[in-house]
């Protein structure tokens, strides 16, 4: 298994520790995981994949929970707006 | 279209961390065909999270090691989602999973209790385990500052944890008294099984301002939590701070149980000696029958899989030890209830539902779960009360009812897949 992964964030390409979830990229890069009914910026909460606050768009996917994603070679993340 | 696997066996066994591998490998080594689902992409559960054999914990290696040895089918990241007393259906990445089984073993665990207060929607406000567990996923806690609150043992657990990966864990709020502390610090010390690991943690987090009487009053930030606002024995002072993690001690994952019919006490499955709910051949192992970690969840595990596999005799040489566990239960219970002042945490304008932003004071005007739900849309959102559901209960006093399939948010692929016709292949018994 390779040390590093190379990810896209919002389409930017950042190199991240195998390893890490999708939820830690956004939130170690202050990027917010998607936004509320009423407009508010959310992050994860639980770490767990109970809460669903950590949904992110990932590989085009909307709705995914960031926190259950470890990250593989070319993942594609991006804020659940 | 979705790929729809299909499996029959003996004995499924849904939730893999230590109640479910104990299960499934007891069952296994019996010769019962065994299925072992979980919504994880590996075993462990929470508490042993990323479960690497050689990790921290020597009983998790030695478990997973003797799960692996074993014919038990483990399938990971599949969220269970329709549930009969014969059969049960999960989604995951690729397709979805219809397993039938003669007995069914429940180890669903427990999950943390949020409670709301002004500013715990704010990024950098996460649960205590929760906060464990990001870290576990690659989240860097080196000189950040930490406020560690909320109640239960796992706060000096994660404080350790936090701290022996460099965070600055600023202080620990516990809300319980400092006699309810005590008593249960004394009965840990006095558990010959508790004694070592509660002696660990004390050497661990040495130095760590330990308050009892304290709770967060506010969350301060715009974008991100800059300080915590707590009160302690009365007093509220701001300390500011990276992150704050706070969980009110757990509540066991019940919904599945639920879904099926299974008698609940206290809000805990109810299970005999052997491990058996109200329901006949389905047992329930581990946090779901009352909170007392991985000890009683390994023992409880153990007797499922016997139970499931005919040794009753072997089952009953474990009730002295499971009579033990209990105890731990009951003192982590009265030591870590929630006090009063809690309650009057939110304000009219906090939210309580994360997902559907149902205010505390949309919620204040309705008398039940159920009306609160049907008016307000809380607890309809994707998570599906299981934040806002245990806050209710506390707050309201409500009983959080009407539990309804799919019992988590699932593609419209999956749900087609259960339509007559579709696409299948049988994989007969748990053998690889």
């Amino acid at each position: 298994m390779p040390e590093r992964v190379v990810v896209y964030l919002r389409g930017k390409q950042i190199e991240v520790p195998a390893g890490t979830s999708a939820a830690v990229v956004a939130i170690t890069r202050d990027v917010h995981c998607r936004t509320s009914f009423d407009g508010q910026i959310r992050a994860p909460l639980c770490g767990m994949g109970i809460c669903f606050e950590c949904r992110m768009k990932i590989n085009g996917k909307p709705h995914v929970k960031s926190c259950q994603v470890i990250c593989t070679d070319g993942i594609e993340i991006e804020s659940d707006d | 279209m979705t790929n729809r696997r299909k499996f029959e066996c003996d004995v499924a066994v849904i939730g893999a961390g230590p109640a479910g591998i104990a299960a499934a490998t007891a069952a296994a080594e019996a010769g019962k065909s065994v299925v072992l689902l979980d919504d994880n992409s590996v075993p462990g559960g929470q508490v042993w999270r990323g479960g690497k054999p050689s990790d921290e914990s020597p009983a998790a290696a030695q478990w997973l090691t003797r799960l692996q040895r074993t014919t038990a089918r483990q399938i990971f990241g599949a969220s269970v989602f329709q549930i009969s007393k014969t059969r049960l259906e999960a989604e995951t990445a690729t397709g979805t999973i219809d397993a039938l089984f003669e007995t069914l073993i429940l180890a669903t665990g427990a999950r943390e209790r949020f409670l709301p207060f002004p500013g715990w929607t704010l990024p950098g406000v996460v649960g205590a385990g929760g906060l464990q567990a990001l870290i576990k996923s690659g989240l860097p806690v080196s000189g950040k500052r930490i406020v560690i609150a909320g109640t239960g043992p796992l706060l000096v657990a994660v404080a350790a944890y936090a701290k022996q990966k460099g965070a600055i864990v600023v202080c620990i709020a516990e809300q319980t008294s400092w006699t309810k502390f005590a008593e249960f610090g004394v009965s840990a010390l006095l558990s010959g099984q508790k004694s070592r690991q509660a002696l660990n943690l004390l050497w661990q987090t040495h130095g760590i301002p330990h308050w009892k009487n304290s709770w967060p009053v506010a969350a301060l930030g715009t974008t991100h939590i800059q300080a915590v606002r707590l009160s302690h024995n009365g007093k509220q002072s701001e300390i500011p701070c990276d992150y704050l993690a706070c969980g009110f001690h757990l509540v066991p994952s019940t919904e599945l149980a639920q879904l099926l019919g299974c008698n609940l006490k206290n809000g805990f499955v109810a299970v005999d000696e052997f491990q058996r709910t109200s329901l006949p051949g389905i047992l329930c192992a581990g946090e779901s029958t009352g909170i007392g970690g991985v000890e009683k969840s390994l023992l409880e595990g153990q007797i499922a899989g016997l139970v499931s596999s005919g040794q009753l005799d072997r089952a009953r040489d474990l009730a002295p030890a499971r009579a033990t566990t209990q105890r731990h239960v009951n003192s982590i219970t009265q030591a870590f209830a929630l006090r009063k002042e809690l309650k009057a945490l939110p304000e009219e304008n906090t939210l309580v539902c994360r997902c559907e932003d149902v205010a505390f004071g949309k919620l204040q005007q309705h008398s039940s779960w159920r009306t609160a739900k049907l008016q307000t849309r809380c607890g309809m959102g994707p998570c599906q009360g299981k934040v806002c559901g245990a806050a209710a209960e506390f707050l309201f006093g409500w009983k959080i009812v009407s539990i309804r399939l799919p019992a988590v948010p699932v593609s419209c692929a999956s749900l087609a897949t259960l339509s007559v016709g579709a696409k299948s292949e049988t994989i007969r018994g748990g053998l690889q």
